[in-house]
């Protein structure tokens, strides 16, 4: 592996105490401060880290750190992997992934789609994948057109793998700069934001999954790849059940990518496929929680393509807790929540919590949906009979419903 | 499928101009007409298709630089709204639509762009962003309590003798001279999200007002619960 020179071995090692300080005082889990740490000591650590290893990088709107739990699990088949699990997706987290398995010769890193132009950069990643690009967190994220402006003048004339959805047109003409894209059909059922051509601003015609410009030349290109009904189809037109634990069509679009990674990578489906099977829960999400006889499954959903994503997923013969925040990596606008069509919910046992469950509830009474307001997290679960039941949460309050049940994985 | 008697809203461009939740001013328009009885039908006109003439109330939301430019671009040359306009229709422009409801308005680089003229302003681009929560307190003359809201944009925007302020700010940048938002005639202008209409429920009811006349009262609970506390964290820091 790699022999780093000893300012970047130092800078690591640092770092790695940081991280290790960071966990035994309960601070936080030390994927950010280990390599906030190793930065500030040698800011080129991440490209002397990345150097010599085989890297994916993974990122979307929605389902990066999904995508990298299936690709890393994948990819262990043929090494051991480094990964920032736990979804610190900005240079600091990946530093902090990389120093942690020194000699790992494959690494898959989320990242924050606004870094993606500078960790590419920084690391050469021989793979990018790219999923999907919707409205997210408008007061501080950046707006996604401009986004996937960037994203085509950092790919453009690389020679990075790209693999990436072509059913949505805002990725497909993000990604279109690079030389070699192996285009995914992985289904985007959220289109709020692409009914215009991004080339040209033009209307965009949709028919089922395929896509083009009324007025240029734009329009989706072939895919290799397809998703079908829980279905993989390779380039040799062979269908692959998918059948994995991870419910939902998101995660198989999610696994769909992973299928087309792992081939990069040389890893064929049928050695890949086993290992996407195995993953349960990713983070917390899907992951189920009991408490006195109530059995919670908690669904993490993002901004609205998210939440259409976690309606799929929900049972709608169970009771349903919903909590809304809106700290910092929440955004702290929630009009978001209007382009939400909750009126799904209705005839439902729905609770409201969260921080923000004001700005829900009435969201919830303009669409026609009954709801019941709970104060706490605690009282809507004990508003329960016991039973399953279904929660879904933004980030901040999927972490603190989390950190209730001793942050569960 | 319309019929004389209901109420028609025209949501102007959403695959252009919807970008932070501007649906909500449209939902909450369609609920506080019917919970009064009134029918309401709702258009949604993609920037491709012409902009009917027969509408009761105009509704345009945010979005991104370009996005702006391509739709000042399609309804100066369209010409639909301005007659409804001229034919006594009401509108609300939010954010990116408000601003291209002036003169001119600031594009990705800064450069001047000519907008549609329905109102007397003219946006440029400031040079701090202005995020966060935001309180003002009307023109008395439109009776309405204190406005509340999301503001997100970097536009400055300087106001004509064509139009009067809708609001001075307690807290949070509006046009950026100490007042938020316009209006003139019918048309109301605001940098609010939130959306505007879903925590001024007021403002909903005054274009309401404008077009169908006297209103009878509704159950504002969850209106009132979202304003009480969002006004009570923002003007007590």
């Amino acid at each position: 592996m790699t022999q780093l020179p000893l300012r970047a071995q130092l800078a690591a090692a640092l770092g790695r105490t940081a991280a290790t300080l960071s966990r035994v005082t309960g601070r936080g889990d030390g994927s950010v401060i280990g390599g906030r740490v190793g930065l500030i000591l040698e800011p080129d650590l991440l490209r002397r880290l990345a150097a010599d290893r085989r890297l994916a990088l993974v990122s979307a709107t929605n389902g990066k750190t999904t995508t990298t739990r299936l690709i890393t699990s994948a990819l262990q088949e043929l090494g051991e992997v480094a990964t920032n699990a736990f979804g610190a997706n900005m240079p600091a987290g990946h530093v902090s992934a990389l120093s942690q398995a020194k000699d790992a010769p494959y690494g898959v890193l989320e990242v924050d789609e606004k870094y993606l132009p500078e960790v590419l950069d920084t690391t050469g990643a021989a793979v990018v994948c790219l999923m999907n690009l919707s409205r997210d967190q408008m007061d501080r994220a950046a707006e996604i057109w401009l986004l996937a402006q960037k994203w085509r003048r950092a790919l453009d004339g690389r020679d990075t793998h790209v693999i990436a959805n072509c059913d949505d047109p805002l990725v497909t003409w993000g990604a279109s700069t690079a030389r070699q894209v192996t285009w995914v059909s992985a289904k985007q059922r959220w289109r709020e934001d692409s009914w215009c051509c991004p080339e040209c601003g033009g209307p965009l015609d949709r028919k089922d999954d395929d896509w083009a410009c009324r007025e240029c030349t734009f329009r989706r290109p072939e895919p290799t790849w397809f998703l079908a009904d829980n279905a993989v189809i390779d380039p040799r037109g062979r269908t692959w059940p998918l059948d994995l634990q991870l419910p939902g069509r998101a995660n198989q679009a999610n696994a769909a990518i992973a299928l087309a990674a792992a081939e990069a990578f040389g890893l064929p489906v049928e050695r890949a496929l086993p290992r996407l099977r195995e993953v349960k829960s990713v983070a917390g999400r899907y992951t189920t929680v009991e408490r006195d006889g109530r059995v919670l499954r908690l669904l993490l959903a993002k901004n609205p393509a998210g939440w259409l994503e976690a309606f799929d997923v929900a049972d709608p013969a169970l009771p349903i807790i919903l909590s809304v925040n809106a700290q910092g990596p929440d955004g702290r606008d929630t009009s978001w929540l209007w382009d939400v069509d909750y009126r799904v919910l209705r005839g439902r046992p729905v609770y409201v919590t969260g921080e923000r469950r004001l700005d829900l509830a009435l969201r919830l009474h303009v669409a026609g949906v009954h709801f019941q307001l709970c104060e706490t997290f605690r009282e809507a679960v004990d508003a329960q009979a016991p039973g399953k039941i279904d929660v879904i949460a933004n980030y901040t309050a999927f972490q603190q419903i989390r950190a209730e049940f001793g942050r569960a994985v | 499928m319309q019929s004389e008697s209901a109420l028609r809203l025209v949501w102007i461009y959403p695959d252009l101009l919807s970008t932070y939740g501007d649906q909500g001013n449209v939902l909450v328009l369609e609920q506080r007409a019917r919970a009064r009885g009134i029918p309401v039908e709702t258009l949604h006109v993609r920037s491709a298709d012409p902009v009917p003439e027969n509408g009761d109330i105009y509704l345009i939301g945010g979005g991104e630089d370009r996005p702006q430019i391509l739709g000042a671009e399609r309804l100066r040359r369209d010409g639909g709204l301005q007659r409804a306009i001229d034919r006594g229709a009401a509108m609300l422009a939010v954010c990116a639509g408000y601003q291209l409801m002036g003169t001119v308005f600031g594009g990705e680089e800064g450069q001047p762009v000519p907008g549609v003229g329905l109102l007397d302003i003219s946006s440029g681009r400031g040079r701090h962003r202005a995020v966060g929560e935001l309180a003002a307190e009307v023109d008395p003359e439109l009776g309405l309590p204190t406005l509340t809201g999301f503001e997100n944009h970097m536009g400055v925007t300087k106001l004509g003798p064509g139009v009067k302020p809708l609001s001075r700010t307690l807290v949070g940048t509006g046009n950026g001279d100490g007042t938020e938002g316009c209006y003139a005639g019918r048309i109301v202008g605001t940098y609010l999200h939130g959306p505007a209409l879903a925590r001024n429920p007021a403002l909903a009811d005054l274009l309401l007002h404008w077009v169908v006349g006297d209103l009878a009262p509704m159950d504002d609970t969850w209106y009132e619960h979202l304003r009480n506390e969002r006004l009570g964290t923002v003007l007590s820091r």
